[in-house]
């Protein structure tokens, strides 16, 4: 579970994060929508530390992320798992070589026992036989897809999704929403996905968030979208012309 | 922004690469295979730059002592001190601030807009350290090793053009070079490759990091790691002289 409290961030004069507080569930897909530039990618980043929050608490299962404490941040990090919009692979380094990178870096596995796990992981995201591809030598949705194994080689607990259906064609982003979906589940993680896509929200979405203007200005469920009278919420639902 | 700004956003930047790293074996073999693209992929720049450098050196030399009561040997002494007190650390050193520090900015500035700097950080690596520690160090192990590459293969070019334009003798310049060589010479010489190898190195990573924007800031975050290592060179290059030069 992870909880915010009260988190506002600003930048110089503007406020971007307006004193959002909510709670994410464990083993539930909880979904961050509103348009660009209300604040959604901010509280992404600030959730998962890359951004100094001015105020108020994230916890992590009542661990408080806190940025003065480094290596506590550090403890957190380790549970979480991130899928990027871009999906920031290392470019340099091969598909098995990206998804290994986390088990090299944190785990006392031999080589073998990563190279299982690589596989178990790509196996996962329907991805074999491309160990040894570049990141620049696979489309874009092996690439999220990529992304998706190296966030789970650890046992992580909670998954951040940026965007995950960004640049993909409709099929494609089914299929990266039905992993999604998979990998919540068979794990029982937390996860948090910022999306502008309708689709995920009716396909996957078990707890819907609506940012607007840097506030949390609408919270439920999937079927509590179409039903709202928030009327800023019901404009961004017609505009994704979604019946 | 001020330059006490920059100042100290570089050494915050240093500070924050000093601890316990994530798992040491990979931090190895990372700074071998920095070490295999700064030292040997330098190789072969330094090689032309010092055989040239060292032959330019003894011809313009001996062109200007034109008066026969100076010995010829004397040709030997300069370019042989000029060449292990400035020329080989620093005419090198500038040049692989432009080669290998622009490659460092340029890869860690990708990497940066590419977000992968936050995944490492996300993953709870400390991306400043996993990046930039390997990379300092191997520039402080191979530079100087470059520059002894640099000094040796000057001597070679002075010796080949002293003997091709028929201005000296192999044996005369090898006994002028012999004759005022002191080993605090070298020392100080290593002393100078210590220290630019740590400015090009550390600059160029803090550049590459703190890029932002996309590609065209990538382009000046190179730029500026090239500029601001040479100035830094020649900067520390004379505050070096006057603190350890005698004069």
């Amino acid at each position: 579970m992870i909880e915010l409290i009260d988190v506002r961030k600003s930048y110089q004069e503007k406020e971007v994060l307006k004193g959002i507080s909510t709670v994410f569930e464990t083993g539930k897909i909880n979904l961050v929508i509103g348009a660009s530039g209300h604040g959604k990618s901010v509280l992404m980043r600030s959730m998962v530390g890359l951004i100094d929050i001015d105020q108020g608490s994230i916890s992590y299962d009542k661990r408080v992320l806190d940025y003065e404490n480094y290596d506590q941040t550090r403890e957190i990090r380790r549970d979480i798992g991130m899928l990027f919009q871009g999906s920031a692979l290392f470019n340099s380094a091969s598909v098995q070589d990206n998804v290994e990178f986390p088990l090299k870096m944190f785990t006392t596995m031999t080589k073998e026992e990563r190279l299982d796990r690589v596989n178990f992981c790509l196996k996962h995201v329907n991805l074999e036989n491309v160990n040894s591809k570049f990141p620049s030598e696979i489309s874009g949705g092996m690439k999220k897809r990529v992304g998706i194994a190296r966030a789970i080689a650890l046992d992580i607990k909670y998954l951040f999704c940026d965007e995950p259906n960004s640049g993909l064609d409709p099929i494609t982003s089914r299929v990266i929403d039905n992993l999604i979906k998979d990998i919540t589940e068979e794990f029982n993680i937390t996860t948090i996905i910022n999306t502008h896509d309708m689709k995920t929200v009716f396909d996957i979405g078990d707890n819907i968030i609506f940012i607007y203007n840097g506030d949390k200005w609408w919270e439920g469920t999937k079927s509590g979208v179409k039903n709202s009278n928030n009327k800023e919420l019901q404009a961004f639902l017609n505009a994704s012309y979604i019946e | 922004m001020s330059i006490f700004f920059y100042f100290g956003r570089y050494l915050l930047f240093l500070r924050s690469m000093f601890t316990q790293p994530e798992k040491l074996s990979v931090y190895v073999e990372r700074l071998f295979a920095e070490m295999v693209a700064i030292g040997i992929g330098s190789l072969p720049i330094v090689i032309l730059i010092s055989i040239f450098q060292g032959a330019v050196t003894t011809v313009q030399t001996a062109y200007q002592l034109v008066t026969p009561m100076i010995p010829k040997t004397t040709i030997g002494i300069i370019v042989s001190d000029s060449t292990i007190l400035e020329l080989a650390p620093t005419i090198t050193s500038l040049v692989l601030a432009g080669k290998v520090g622009s490659h460092i900015a340029s890869e860690i500035g990708t990497m940066r807009i590419n977000e992968e700097i936050d995944a490492l950080e996300v993953m709870g690596i400390n991306s400043a350290a996993f990046l930039g520690l390997p990379k300092i160090l191997a520039g402080i192990v191979m530079i100087p090793i470059l520059v002894i590459i640099s000094i040796f293969l000057s001597e070679l070019g002075g010796i080949l053009a002293g003997h091709l334009s028929g201005v000296l003798t192999a044996d005369q310049y090898i006994q002028g070079a012999r004759s005022s060589f002191q080993l605090f010479n070298l020392q100080f010489s290593l002393i100078k490759a210590f220290t630019f190898g740590f400015i090009i190195t550390s600059v160029s990573c803090f550049h590459g990091y703190f890029t932002q924007g996309g590609a065209l800031e990538v382009g000046e975050s190179s730029t500026k790691a090239v500029v601001y290592s040479s100035i830094m060179i020649l900067v520390s290059d004379y505050l070096l002289a006057q603190l350890f030069l005698k004069v």
